[in-house]
């Protein structure tokens, strides 16, 4: 089994841009493992001061909604209106609620 | 700018009079609609086998167009005069490194490898933009290539961000990002030689300038009557402004930019038509952008042996970081 032929993996790039904020999706790219994919990561994607901290994911671990299901899965909210709190009409005195 | 020259050449078009089954024409009118809308297409939603062969060609040439673009700038890094221009070079080139694996990684998504895409590069069976087949002759024309290449790079790369395609439009609106400080830069040092350079610096960002014009302007592609595969491309969200109009934006926004410089843009038919709006300009030689863009520029041969030999060399890094994974990989572990 030769290495020549043998991609290195993708990994998905996640970069949190200061404290108290979550950790963003920004793009991917591929490296032999997370040391390497966290420096080329910091590498490419913080030049500018975007990040405090990054997460690298093997893209091969991220479990994603099939596009096909979207109505099944995403429609039912539409109408359950009452989830938002702006459904609720209240007095003006207790509105700020 | 790295999509010139991409559509060149036979390209799928939809259809292709095949038989195509009661499914697949509702997909495709669902995808018709989508387009018309306005609406992103994302990597897993149904599309047509010739946009996702269009988008991996263009895209993946794009892609090819960053990497090889390091290489003519790669020339001046042991050469650039102040260590704050060198490390400005340094950034530059780098950024495109990242550019270009921004675009690789947008053409994954539509099913082809980074190996399958490098084979193609470095057999010559995929193109690049033909304007990193010129040498780069002195500092100027590192000044130059950041204020005219990259400007008209980022003329066409703007209307890019809204492609239909959304893995490109993501990657195009970092790369324009980040594309702005490559004009700046090229702008700033020709403007440091021209208002405060000797006579010979001048001199030599005229010359500079006296070789890039033609095939900066080039870079937007033929005209488009000559550009039949424009028409399905924008039909199908890509291509969202044509070739000539993409051109005629570029010369109107750098005239006054020149003579911001006090260069002379080297055309003599270059003057303002009140009754357009518009600058008029010179006839471009298209001879030579299809000698360049068929093989037979000043550099091709050079460029591409460079690209080959770095990626043949470094087999032995990509093979010995791989090995040290596998033997260290963490065995799984029962939950």
């Amino acid at each position: 089994m030769t290495g020549e032929k043998k991609e290195w993996p993708l990994w998905e790039v996640f970069v949190r841009s200061k404290a108290g904020l979550d950790h963003k999706h920004c793009g991917s790219l591929h490296a032999s493992d997370g040391n390497m994919a966290l420096q080329m990561a910091r590498d490419v994607y913080t030049r500018r001061s975007e990040g405090t901290s990054i997460w690298v994911v093997r893209s091969d671990q991220i479990f994603a909604s099939d596009p096909a299901e979207k109505g099944m899965l995403f429609d039912p909210m539409e109408s359950k209106v009452y989830r938002h709190p702006t459904f609720f009409k209240l007095p003006a005195s207790v509105n700020h609620m | 700018m790295y999509t010139q020259a991409m559509d060149l050449g036979p390209q799928p078009t939809e259809g292709g009079g095949k038989e195509i089954s009661a499914d697949e024409k509702r997909l495709q009118l669902q995808f018709d609609a989508r387009i018309d809308a306005g609406d992103f297409i994302e990597a897993k939603d149904w599309m047509p086998e010739n946009f996702r062969k269009t988008l991996i060609r263009q895209i993946s040439q794009h892609a090819h167009s960053e990497i090889v673009g390091m290489l003519p700038e790669g020339n001046w890094v042991t050469r650039a005069p102040t260590l704050k221009r060198k490390a400005i070079l340094l950034a530059k080139i780098q950024d495109e490194g990242g550019h270009g694996l921004y675009l690789y990684a947008a053409a994954e998504t539509l099913g082809i490898s980074r190996d399958q895409m490098l084979d193609a590069l470095h057999s010559g069976r995929a193109k690049y933009s033909s304007i990193f087949n010129y040498p780069t002759l002195t500092w100027a024309d590192m000044g130059v290539i950041g204020w005219l290449v990259d400007g008209a790079a980022i003329m066409n790369q703007v209307p890019l961000c809204r492609c239909s395609y959304a893995p490109y439009a993501r990657a195009m609106v970092r790369i324009c990002r980040e594309e702005s400080f490559h004009q700046r830069q090229g702008f700033d040092a020709l403007l440091t030689m021209m208002t405060q350079g000797t006579a010979q610096q001048r001199a030599m960002v005229q010359d500079a300038v006296n070789r890039w014009w033609w095939p900066s302007l080039m870079m937007f592609g033929p005209p488009d009557v000559d550009s039949p595969n424009s028409a399905q491309s924008m039909r199908w969200g890509i291509k969202r402004i044509s070739n000539d109009d993409l051109r005629q934006k570029f010369i109107d926004a750098t005239v006054p930019q020149s003579e911001v410089l006090g260069v002379q843009l080297p055309d003599p038919d270059l003057k303002w038509n009140e009754a357009r709006g518009h600058y008029d300009f010179g006839l471009i030689d298209w001879k030579e952008f299809w000698q360049v863009v068929g093989g037979d520029g000043p550099c091709n041969r050079e460029r591409l042996a460079a690209r080959v030999s770095a990626w043949e060399d470094g087999a032995w890094v990509r093979q010995a970081a791989m090995a040290y994974a596998d033997k260290h990989t963490e065995p799984q572990r029962a939950s």
